[in-house]
């Protein structure tokens, strides 16, 4: 295996928030459940830039006289407002969710219903 | 070698964290084992070497999503079907 | 039936992802030639790959110390704005759907613990916010930290308080104030130096907390209009119908 050590198990969370925030998606029925699903989704995404631009041995991208490797800024102020974005994003569909449930009275999705 | 330990204890947190969050039919606890998966990657974030995504993260992730999602659930339902 | 499926598709997934993943060996640094930028249609190589300029030229051109913050604000400063816009955007939204004339207050209280304990809390919790928020160019962190921990502060208040409500024409007045704040900064830019989002104020010395440029000055309007925007968000789901 040609990893760094660290990032070993970082890939493997990755795949396995992604595996079953799509598990979520597809099987359940109530509303409500997709959206967790779907956050967690959000969260492997997010770890997985981060886990792209990890140098071995190299530390914080803040300029430090002691050290001379630095890990790679870029995906990092990426990430910075992907989170915002995400959570702002959640927030608006819980709002229409909320005013769907005081319109049908029930939180279920079936086939052939109409919205 | 610690961070390596450290490493590894916490992606069997998120991997636990997350298969309760999906499989439980009670909406509260699923809220719950979701801002616990995301406290464990904001330490896998500072793992990483990453300290103003980590702030970001903890903050957002574990504080905020999870209150959205509590008063979603007190104005619905809490139990699944 | 749908539950097999769903577990079938998920390990595929799981699968087809580690053997995606194997094959990305991590660098030993970004000096290297295999990060330098190919150009696709004449062939040439760049001399200089991107994460090396911005960690070797940030404390000469900016000022700043914290290469991910002038990177947020200085280089790419104008996809910041668009995430301000999609943060106000999605603000607009929870208020319009969520509106209600008449209010109730909710009837259940908190413990002894939460409710003293949050009022001693909340004050450091600002203070806390807003120095993530200002010394942004120095340590990390910076403005949409800054603004989570300040929505942190009042969620606090918020739950454990069953009458407390910030006022709701003040936290919109703040944000709409700081959202301008950002764009009027940037057509001073370009104004008074060459394009928008220009840095037009002298660089001082780097590790001062007067330095770089209009990094602190848009990293404080960012921290407010986060701040106020989170906690009013959050403060619209808790209204219940009368």
């Amino acid at each position: 295996m040609n990893f760094a050590a660290l990032t070993l198990p970082c890939y493997i969370t990755v795949a396995a928030l992604l595996s079953i925030g799509l598990y979520g998606v597809i099987s359940k029925s109530n509303l409500m459940k997709i959206f967790i699903s779907l956050s967690i989704m959000e969260t492997g995404v997010n770890l997985l830039l981060i886990t792209i631009g990890y140098i071995p041995g190299g530390t914080a991208p803040i300029e430090n006289a002691n050290f001379a490797k630095y890990v790679d800024p870029l995906p990092q102020a990426l990430v910075l407002t992907a989170i915002v974005i995400g959570l702002s994003v959640t927030a608006l569909a819980i709002a229409v969710l909320i005013s769907y449930y005081q319109k049908n009275g029930t939180l279920e999705y079936k086939e052939g219903m109409k919205w | 070698m610690i961070l390596v330990i450290i490493a590894w204890v916490m992606a069997l947190l998120a991997i636990v964290a997350a298969i309760y969050a999906v499989e439980t039919k009670d909406l509260l606890s699923s809220a719950i084992a979701m801002g616990i998966a995301s406290l464990v990657v904001s330490i896998m974030f500072l793992v990483l070497q990453a300290p103003d995504v980590a702030i970001t993260e903890a903050s957002i992730g574990a504080a905020l999503t999870m209150a959205v999602f509590v008063y979603a659930i007190g104005k619905t339902r809490r139990w699944e079907e | 039936m749908r539950r097999y499926a769903g577990i079938a598709v998920a390990l595929l997934f799981f699968a087809f992802s580690i053997s995606i993943f194997i094959q990305l060996i991590p660098y030993d640094s970004y000096e290297g030639s295999a990060y330098h930028y190919k150009n696709p249609i004449n062939g040439s190589v760049a001399n200089e790959s991107v994460p090396s300029h911005y960690i070797k030229e940030t404390r000469n051109e900016t000022g700043a110390v914290n290469a991910v913050t002038a990177i947020v604000v200085e280089y790419r400063g104008f996809d910041t704005l668009g995430e301000v816009t999609v943060l106000f955007t999605a603000a607009t939204g929870v208020s319009f759907l969520l509106y209600q004339l008449h209010k109730k207050m909710q009837r259940r209280e908190a413990n002894l613990i939460t409710k003293e304990g949050s009022k001693i809390v909340l004050p450091f919790a600002l203070l806390t916010g807003a120095y993530i928020f200002i010394h942004g160019h120095l340590t990390p962190g910076g403005g949409f930290p800054g603004g989570s921990v300040i929505a942190s502060g009042f969620l606090l208040m918020l739950l454990a308080y069953p009458k407390f409500f910030v006022n709701e024409k003040r936290l919109s007045y703040i944000e709409s104030i700081s959202g301008s704040i950002f764009v009027i900064i940037g057509l001073l830019g370009l104004l008074l130096a060459t394009s928008f989002l220009q840095n037009f104020i002298p660089v001082g010395k780097p590790g001062y907390l007067f330095s770089a440029g209009i990094i602190p000055l848009i990293y404080i309007a960012i921290g407010f209009k986060v701040g106020s925007e989170l906690s009013s968000i959050v403060q619209k789901l808790k209204e219940v119908e009368e």
